[in-house]
């Protein structure tokens, strides 16, 4: 890390792991287009192909269902946009970029602790004018908790739906990873969250998936998103990915053990502090502490813990830099002023013990 | 720049000014107001030079796209961009803050209900006593900062009671009337360190700082309301409030038609819509309840006492003297102040008695007071109490 800079936003995105920075180095020396039929052409191919089979692996399913995209917003829109005019339904809490696609009466409460009602979802599966599409994230970004996939998959998909399953926090922080065992048929990765590059993602797609394409144009990834492939973010997602299997179960455990240490020390300095999800299955590596609502907002706590050399997360920043009330908090019952006092630290690959030690003492300056 | 607050006690009425007060920073923390435009950037970067450990922060105040046209635009756009790329330049910190919701409701939306009560609302002083110089200021606080400066053209003076606000030396870009409700307690944190530029000695600055935002154009309009269109901002806050009404004399015969009465100002000539007359006619008064703007000759504009509301002190001692003062008024921003006696009631109230009539003593607008170049404090004109 830089200086004595600390790092906590995982999960906004993830610093470069080292290997995908070797990686990108050396494909920005290949030559060629891979959709050309010469030597340069197929030796840029190789690179793409390899990068398919270690996202493929990653998920343990075929590399021919891997589509790359521009990033994770780009996978969610595609799946979203791509099956047709059938109903749409998500959870209240997923990410803006699947939200957007879904109208507001298709969008399934969750309980307090941030988990999807799986009786609404049955109701709405019930009542739909006919079988559409489900979305639901697999872990929450702003607090970690993780959603019960696999069983609301089970229910859509007996109904005849199809589900999608927006995955971007996944990767690094969950193990094992593996798509069949959630049972969706779309599932979406983001290479920078889990230490690749940003600006390239991925639709897995299961077989029997008929996708209209987003991005109409030249038939790359079998004419489900056209433009020449970003051969060096597509190496550099590789590399993270196989990065990523090899941490395994053991590098979810080293985060649990991390994040454990970090609840425990701010909730010493601030013992009023609550932890958002708290009591929910949730990610290794994320921590959404609750402000009281006598502290000053979110907004102000992250600038204080900035000015002290730590960057952690507040709610979703739109792209001004300022930070609007958490509409996941807000869908978990909060109030609004608790919703704007909610902060967050995310851990991942790059993260040492030092670390958590750095930011508890900083921490402990500034604590309301 | 030297620190010359161990100098003595100005007075006022001598016009001697001791100089600017901004103390060498030695590593204190000063948080700036950058709003993107040259004003705030040169302010951020003479706070640099001066040693400061600078913060810079932008108020999102309101949604430009929503404002004007109802639509959406997640992001304030180019002056959020502007201040970022200035403390980029200067390598300081920058944040945004959002204070959307307090904008609307203390400064918008007050702003549209003294149009529908038939005033003419001065809505920067409301953003000033809200906004700047209670949330803003509250932020500075909570980031640890001893100061907060803004670009705004006033001089702030150690006075032997506690800080003073003064004129800016320039008086083509005065802001004192704007800054009328700040009090003691705000100006002891705050700092004004163009106060004793002129403009073009600002632009020079953020040349010599290699500042973009060196060349950019004067902002002159309401900032929530481009274009000067402020009836249709009006509308979007207060459906309904342009009903149209009659224009009448002050004999109560109806002249014409209006279509809402916030399109007038008291004093007002232009627009009216009614020839015939021998006399240009102006507006006197606006009858809310009953919407009707009545009007008259110039003459009949001319009013020597009316009341005020909202009075905030910043002249000698802790209040105004109950014996009443003497001072130099100012009725709206553009205006050349004329001598007047106030008279101090309980509830910051007062009563203004001008020496010569004035024409367009307007309700809403402020009245600020002032000993030569101090600012003594200042109020809101009522509705109430103006003399006929």
């Amino acid at each position: 890390m830089t200086g004595d800079l600390v790092y906590l936003d995982h999960n906004a995105t993830a610093p470069l792991r080292p290997g995908a920075a070797e990686a990108m180095r050396a494909a920005l020396a290949v030559v060629g287009n891979p959709s050309s039929v010469h030597g340069h052409g197929r030796r840029a191919r190789r690179w793409i192909e390899d990068a398919r089979e270690a996202v493929a692996a990653l998920l343990a399913v075929p590399p021919a269902w891997v589509v790359f995209t521009g990033g994770g917003s780009e996978a969610n829109g595609l799946a979203l946009s791509g099956l047709g005019d059938g109903p749409r339904l998500c959870s209240a809490v997923e990410h803006d970029s699947v939200l957007r696609w879904v109208p507001e009466d298709g969008r399934l409460p969750v309980d307090a602790l941030g988990v999807i009602d799986l009786e609404a979802l049955g109701r709405a599966l019930a009542k739909a004018p006919g079988p559409g599409l489900l979305s639901l994230m697999w872990a929450n970004n702003e607090t970690g908790v993780v959603q019960p996939v696999a069983e609301a998959a089970a229910r859509a998909r007996a109904a005849g739906w199809r589900v999608h399953c927006d995955a971007v926090q996944g990767p690094g922080r969950l193990s094992p990873l593996d798509m069949a065992a959630l049972g969706v048929d779309l599932l979406s990765l983001s290479a920078h969250k889990l230490g690749g590059p940003a600006g390239v993602g991925a639709l897995i797609v299961a077989d029997g998936v008929t996708l209209a394409p987003l991005v109409r144009g030249g038939g790359q990834e079998r004419g489900r998103r056209a433009g020449t492939e970003n051969l060096v973010g597509i190496a550099g997602f590789g590399a993270a990915a196989e990065a990523v299997r090899a941490g395994g179960a053991a590098e979810s455990a080293r985060l649990a053990a991390l994040r454990d240490r970090l609840e425990a020390g701010l909730r010493a300095s601030c013992p009023v502090a609550a932890i958002h999800g708290a009591g929910a299955a949730r990610l290794p590596n994320t921590t959404c502490v609750g402000l009281p609502d006598t502290a000053p907002t979110a907004d102000i706590q992250v600038m204080r813990l900035d000015l002290a050399g730590v960057s952690v997360g507040a709610g979703s920043a739109c792209s001004s830099g300022k930070v609007a009330p958490s509409h996941v908090l807000r869908a978990m019952g909060l109030t609004e002023a608790a919703a704007r006092r909610a902060l967050r630290f995310s851990l991942g690959w790059s993260s040492t013990p030092a670390d958590v030690e750095r930011v508890l003492a900083a921490w402990a300056a500034l604590a309301p | 720049m030297p620190d010359s607050r161990a100098t003595a006690t100005p007075d006022p009425r001598s016009g001697t000014d001791p100089g600017p007060d901004l103390a060498p920073g030695r590593g204190r923390r000063a948080v700036v107001a950058m709003s993107g435009g040259v004003d705030s950037s040169v302010t951020a970067a003479l706070l640099v030079e001066a040693g400061y450990d600078v913060v810079g922060l932008t108020m999102q105040l309101y949604d430009q796209g929503q404002a004007v046209a109802g639509g959406r635009t997640c992001c304030a756009g180019q002056d959020i961009h502007d201040a970022r790329r200035v403390a980029d330049r200067l390598g300081i910190p920058h944040y945004v803050v959002d204070y959307e919701g307090a904008f609307r409701r203390d400064v918008m939306e007050r702003f549209a209900d003294s149009y529908v009560r038939g005033e003419t609302p001065v809505p920067c002083v409301l953003c000033n006593q809200t906004v700047k110089f209670r949330d803003l200021l509250g932020a500075a606080r909570d980031l640890g900062a001893e100061i907060l400066a803004t670009g705004h053209y006033v001089r702030r003076r150690e006075a032997a009671d506690g800080p003073a606000l003064w004129r800016g030396r320039d008086s083509a870009k005065d802001q004192s009337y704007f800054l009328f409700a700040t009090t003691r307690a705000h100006l002891a944190m705050l700092r004004f360190p163009l106060g004793d530029l002129t403009k073009d000695q600002t632009r020079a600055l953020a040349r010599r700082h290699g500042l973009a935002v060196a060349g950019k154009a004067e902002s002159q309009d309401i900032c929530f309301v481009p274009g000067g269109d402020y009836a249709r901002v009006v509308e979007r806050l207060r459906p309904g409030a342009l009903d149209p009404g009659d224009i009448v004399d002050q004999a109560g015969r109806v002249l014409g038609r209006h279509d809402g009465i916030m399109h007038y100002t008291v004093g007002q000539r232009r627009g009216l819509g009614i020839g015939g007359t021998e006399a240009p006619l102006y507006v006197l008064q606006l009858r809310p309840g009953r919407r009707e703007v009545v009007v008259g000759p110039r003459e009949a504009l001319a009013r020597d006492r009316f009341a005020l509301h909202g009075l905030n002190w910043l002249g000698p001692g802790t209040a105004p003297p109950e014996t009443g003062i003497r001072a130099m008024v100012k009725i709206r921003n553009t205006f050349d102040p004329v001598p007047a006696t106030v008279e101090v009631h309980a509830d910051a109230r007062a009563r203004v008695t001008l020496e010569t009539p004035a024409h367009g003593v307007a309700p809403g607008q402020a009245c600020v007071l002032y000993e030569g170049e101090r600012v003594l404090g200042g109020g809101w004109i009522a509705r109430e109490g103006l003399s006929e």
